[in-house]
């Protein structure tokens, strides 16, 4: 019989398929990865050796000669005003779309499972859970849109003729062209107002997990609502906010069509982020090889950054464990 | 984590207390909170709700009136321009011919490579779903010069099937994660049932094993259709001709023209949320229940 328990596992390399083998053994698996193998090879390997390999050249596009430049795109890299401030904005929409959604999405999720699902009702903190899950399905670029038609500069702008209404006199601010700070604020909240239903809808499923004798003991013995949150609620979905921020992390780093649609980079290109300024650089440079080196340098980041966090969760389930 | 210590063992009898539970009348504090939560969902659809109070305004009545007041006549005349003046059913038929395809052959290939990692165990497999996975991770600025030119060779520039091939790629990396792992705990019963019974491979994947994990496949579509609906920057680069535009695209480009009347603007935006607010319905359930699904195992 096959059902002995398996003390010590082997070498996952070795272990057999789960369907017992007659005929050519292992190799006829090796057929269904074909598709899949050469799309992946041709749709994302190829241009990430291209891009890679262009790094090292000066080339115009067309059919102009590539020069070899060695090292010096890269180095060009670390002094160019335009790419260290992209990453300066970075930092800001990692505010925007990790920090803020993610403790955000905590205390309400924490709200609409612990007080309106257990006290209020299940249906009304189901369909509360949906509206702040709707914006995440909404395409990015009808989000946009709508933003900029709110934020237009002129009195046709919501916002400004809001504050017309309020101050009296009329109020005419060029939000996304005027200057850096309402520009980069505008975009922040554009993807505060994206990003927040997910870590809602993560974290209430996990909630699901606990046992609610759990909380309902807490409360017999005098625990508030805050003091629940923070010895029941945060220590048992710790992994799912860990695996919010890794994805949510990737997703700013990667972050192209807010910027795109609000600000255009602007004013005098403040907002651009790294995804952005090479999207402009291979558009209208000069240099595709400097394009290709921003690409790389953002497409290691964001590797480097997903290894970085993988190994930490890893060791945190060991000491778990 | 000296907190935790605090909350003492529940009592073995928990009838009572749950009873206890839900007769112990609502607290102030709670209404202050249930308040605070129908807030937070109101500042969430309050754009939405500004488009649909400002969409049926003429142009004079949208510039006379402020935002928040009702329209003094209903007019179409937004609407009507936006649907006159943009071609929204082809960029409509485009956006559901792309995502439609992407979903479906996104499935296939999903399903494809983790019957060859999840049952077949194949050697190097961590390695081959990291491989797979770096299609998820990769910025698209660093796909689109190069898949540009290529399609731009192979004559595809402006063809849907530009798209659809990169989403496929793309969409497919997370669906043969997620189901390399599914497949990796399925039942090993099935599978040698099905093998005393002379099924080969392809025959077990297409009447075992397909149809045991259909639940899953149907929420991979689902969530493969709107990701590919949604999505901004390398269909920007590779449709280019008024016909071939998606939905977001075709907004995208009325938004940049200078003498698009706000109102028209209004409408168009209305118009383009419609799809996703009726897809939303239809799936809600299937979509919250699939964010999780990947997310811890």
């Amino acid at each position: 019989m096959t059902s002995t328990p398996q003390r010590v596992r082997p070498r996952r390399t070795d272990e057999p398929a789960r369907i017992p083998q007659r005929d050519r053994g292992k190799l006829g698996y090796w057929l269904y990865l074909i598709p899949g193998t050469l799309l992946v090879g041709l749709v994302i390997f190829y241009p990430i050796v291209r891009n890679v390999r262009l790094s090292f050249f000066h080339w115009r596009g067309g059919r102009a000669p590539e020069y070899f430049a060695g090292l010096e795109n890269w180095v060009a890299l670390f002094s160019d005003q335009e790419f260290l401030q992209s990453f300066k904005n970075i930092i800001l929409v990692i505010v925007a779309m990790v920090i803020v959604p993610t403790l955000l999405g905590l205390v309400i999720a924490a709200l609409l499972f612990d007080v309106v699902g257990r006290r209020f009702g299940a249906r009304l903190s189901s369909f509360l859970r949906a509206t702040y899950y709707l914006p995440q399905i909404l395409p990015i670029a009808v989000a946009g849109v709508m933003f900029s038609w709110i934020l237009k500069p002129n009195s046709d702008g919501v916002l400004n003729q809001f504050l017309t209404v309020l101050t009296g006199s009329e109020v005419e601010i060029n939000w996304l062209g005027g200057q850096y700070s309402t520009a980069m604020a505008s975009v922040m909240v554009l993807m505060i107002w994206i990003q927040i239903g997910y870590p809602v809808v993560i974290f209430m499923a996990a909630l699901q997990r606990v046992d609610p004798q759990l909380y309902e003991a807490a409360e017999l013995d005098g625990a508030n609502w805050f003091q629940r949150f923070r010895a029941i609620t945060l220590p048992m979905i710790r992994p799912e906010v860990f695996v919010v921020a890794l994805t949510t992390t990737i997703a700013a780093l990667k972050v192209f069509a807010p910027v795109f649609i609000l600000t255009n980079g602007g004013p005098s290109k403040s907002t651009y982020v790294p995804s952005f300024y090479a999207y402009q650089e291979f558009i209208r440079g000069t240099d595709k090889g400097y394009a290709a080196t921003i690409a790389s340098a953002i497409t290691i980041l964001v590797v480097v950054v997903a290894i970085i966090f993988i190994r930490v969760q890893n060791r945190a389930e060991r000491k778990d464990a | 984590m000296t907190a935790v210590a605090q909350a003492p063992a529940p009592a073995p009898s928990t009838d009572g207390k749950d009873r206890r539970n839900k007769a112990r009348p609502r607290t102030v504090a709670e209404w202050v909170m249930l308040t605070l939560a129908v807030l937070g969902a109101l500042a969430i659809v309050f754009p939405m709700l500004l488009l649909l109070l400002n969409a049926f305004k003429s142009p004079q009545d949208y510039a006379n009136s402020g935002p928040l007041e009702l329209p003094q006549a209903l007019s179409f005349e937004g609407i009507r321009t936006f649907w006159e003046t943009q071609n929204f059913p082809r960029a409509l038929w485009n956006s559901i011919f792309i995502s439609t395809m992407v979903s479906i052959i996104a499935v296939v290939v999903s399903v494809l490579n983790s019957f060859a990692i999840g049952i077949g165990r194949v050697r190097g497999r961590t390695w081959i779903v990291l491989v797979f996975l770096m299609a998820n991770l990769v910025p698209q600025e660093m796909l689109f010069d190069p898949l540009f030119q290529l399609y731009d060779d192979m004559g595809l520039l402006s063809n849907p099937w530009s798209v659809i091939l990169t989403f496929v790629v793309i969409q497919s990396a997370f669906g043969t994660y997620l189901l390399s792992s599914l497949l990796g705990t399925f039942p090993k019963e099935i599978l040698e049932a099905a093998s005393v019974d002379g099924a080969t491979r392809w025959r077990t994947l297409r009447s075992v094993i397909v149809p045991i994990v259909r639940p899953t496949l149907s929420v991979l579509m689902v969530f493969f259709f709107i990701w590919t609906w949604n999505e901004f920057l390398l269909p920007l680069a590779f449709l280019n001709t008024s016909d071939s535009l998606t939905v977001p695209l075709l907004l995208e480009q009325l938004n940049g023209e200078r003498q698009t009347d706000t109102t028209t603007l209004i409408a168009g935006t209305l118009i383009s949320i419609i799809p996703t607010i009726i897809f939303f319905l239809i799936f809600q359930r299937t979509l919250t229940r699939g964010i999780t699904a990947g997310a811890v195992k």
